[in-house]
């Protein structure tokens, strides 16, 4: 569980934030790029084509079609354990609720996409690095009940650093309801498209994430189970370059596609197109 | 107690045992002596041994959860060979992934229990540093839950009762083990495992890491040693997060609340199976024996079910995990 990364990240941030943001800098080729010609770009660098992280409306606004959205989601997260680092959990979900804007790391709802009935849940890495504790947990499965019942395609973007360690043993137990959720879609023959994006470790990559009739990876992104920095440590040896990313999955034959993020929404369209039960007669 | 071989980041004995074991050694000097010079210590004796019983107590009755998580490492503590050995017969180990090869750290077969022919798994920890390295510390690659996987195919079409242990640090965190989908495996194995039309019953025996416990860790029933461990991450690596050392373990796992008696009152294990005064290393055939029975009760409630029973039994146990406010 890489989450060390995120929040020194996090904390950079934090910093930065009196300035107005209207450069940013590409990690990638540290072109400046305006933020606001970012942001019409899908947060793809136009320089080189690199891919930025993209917040969690952003991608419902790319994915569902216009309008089509309607938010299901909405639960709040509690303290289990009544757990305390070097500052309260309480107090952490707060900072991080006022920072996302959002009760816990994931928006989801009913939506069409490219016309197609569908359940679509998007993570949130700007709250606690997208962790996955009790809400996440809930409402993936919540999700997948409800594109059960109502014979919607499923579509998940994730984005995490894993498990949140805040409620340890009960976020494990997630990674398991999770699965066992999915089942109930497939009994029903409904489509289910996972997007991987950067970065998606631990115990999301290792329960709903892998486990898709599709498995879709955006360019670049950072998939795996160990976070490098932990497989550094235990190997102590340094990573070849370009291990774990997408085109590392694809080469190892664990990801079906790593899709540019422009087309990324014709992609899908045109798996549940062919997948969903509904569509099979009168697709374009 | 067994000998106990020296293990790379295990201090031995305990910290906490230090103060019984040198008491331990010392009456055992006395009765030598007494044996050898006919000398009659037996006063003296009966002193030291009251006081040893009393130490014990105070210690092992108020052990911390992080004394606990030492134990659940400590050697000479039954793996999961030694419990096989010790509750089954006839154990036919099978090997294998069929894909790519064999993982030692995951072990399996077919065996008898109690006149029931079950199929059972676990992960393995080398009982020495030699078989240690040989099993990679218990830490699974892809092709360890690939083979557990395939077990589970054999448990559901005989209609066997599907048994796994759980001892592991977590799953090798490796550049092979991440080429080869270690992320797809392990979440492959829990969905395999959530679908079995058969009993399954998980015990978790020493140290439950995580992801890579979880894998095989799917049971219609959870069962946990009393000293035994199973959390997200380990109190070390929560450490290193979130306090930024390593060294600040002790107040990790604390924090994690993964102790048994914890995770009984969250829900995530069902039953505790008690372990003899001061840890299953310190009289492993009783610890085994305790399994044993916990195992045979369970397994005897669990065969009064349906395959779709079963199933629907498991799916409702982990459906309810979790906390949350609407």
């Amino acid at each position: 569980m890489a989450l060390e990364r995120l929040f020194r990240r996090r904390r950079a941030q934090g910093e930065a934030r009196d300035i107005p943001e209207l450069w940013v800098k590409c990690p990638k080729c540290d072109a400046q790029i305006y933020k606001k010609n970012l942001e019409s770009n899908l947060h793809i660098c136009p320089k080189c084509a690199h891919h930025l992280r993209m917040p969690a409306n952003k991608r419902i606004e790319m994915l569902a079609d216009a309008g089509s959205f309607e938010q299901t989601t909405g639960l709040k997260p509690t303290d289990p354990l009544g757990f305390v680092d070097t500052e309260p959990y309480l107090k952490r979900l707060e900072r991080y609720q006022k920072e996302a804007g959002r009760p816990d790391a994931i928006v989801g709802g009913r939506c069409t996409i490219g016309g197609v009935e569908s359940m679509l849940l998007v993570m949130d890495y700007a709250f606690a690095g997208g962790s996955m504790g009790s809400v996440v947990g809930e409402e993936i499965t919540r999700g997948v009940e409800l594109a059960a019942q109502e014979n919607r395609a499923l579509v998940i973007v994730s984005v995490s650093g894993g498990a949140r360690m805040q409620e340890a043993a009960l976020s494990l137990m997630q990674m398991a309801k999770t699965t066992l959720a999915l089942d109930r879609l497939w009994a029903k023959r409904l489509p289910y498209v996972s997007i991987l994006t950067d970065p998606t470790t631990g115990g999301v990559t290792a329960s709903f994430a892998a486990i898709a009739d599709v498995i879709l990876a955006e360019p670049g992104a950072l998939i795996g189970f160990a976070g490098p920095r932990v497989i550094k440590q235990t190997i102590r040896q340094d990573l070849p370059e370009g291990f774990q990313r997408s085109e590392f999955l694809l080469k190892h034959g664990m990801v079906d596609q790593v899709v540019d993020r422009r087309k990324l929404k014709a992609t899908v369209t045109t798996i549940l197109r062919l997948l969903h039960p509904r569509t099979v007669n009168h697709a374009e | 107690m067994r000998r106990r071989q020296p293990q790379q980041g295990v201090p031995m004995p305990l910290e906490f045992e230090k103060p019984i074991e040198e008491l331990e050694a010392k009456i055992a000097e006395l009765e030598g002596f007494a044996a050898s010079s006919g000398v009659d210590l037996s006063g003296e004796l009966q002193v030291l041994r009251e006081r040893l019983a009393q130490l014990k107590t105070e210690t092992f009755e108020k052990l911390s959860r992080w004394e606990r998580v030492q134990l659940a490492r400590t050697p000479g503590r039954p793996t999961t060979l030694d419990v096989i050995a010790g509750i089954m017969t006839e154990f036919v180990e099978l090997y294998g992934d069929r894909t790519y090869g064999e993982d030692p750290a995951v072990v399996g077969g077919l065996a008898r229990f109690e006149g029931t022919s079950v199929v059972v798994v676990g992960h393995q920890k080398g009982r020495d540093t030699k078989e240690n390295i040989r099993r990679n510390f218990a830490m699974p690659h892809p092709e360890g839950y690939r083979k557990a996987m395939r077990l589970m195919d054999l448990a559901d079409r005989f209609g066997r009762p599907f048994i796994s242990f759980i001892d592991t640090p977590g799953a090798y965190p490796g550049i092979s083990a991440e080429e080869r989908g270690q992320a797809w495996a392990i979440a492959q194995s829990i969905q395999r495992m959530a679908r079995l039309r058969v009993p399954a019953i998980a015990i978790i025996l020493g140290e439950g890491g995580s992801g890579g416990a979880l894998a095989i860790g799917v049971g219609n029933r959870v069962l946990i040693l009393e000293n035994a461990w199973y959390s997200v991450i380990s109190p070390e690596s929560c450490a290193a997060i979130l306090w930024r050392d390593a060294r600040e373990a002790a107040k990790a796992a604390e924090a994690l609340k993964l102790s048994a008696p914890d995770l009984l009152s969250l829900g995530v294990v069902d039953q505790i199976i008690p372990e003899p005064s001061g840890g299953a290393h310190r009289d492993p055939a009783t610890a085994i024996a305790n399994i044993k029975q916990a195992l045979a009760v369970n397994l005897e409630d669990l065969l009064k079910l349906g395959p779709e029973e079963l199933f629907e039994d498991r799916y409702r146990r982990f459906r309810g995990l979790g906390q949350y406010q609407s």
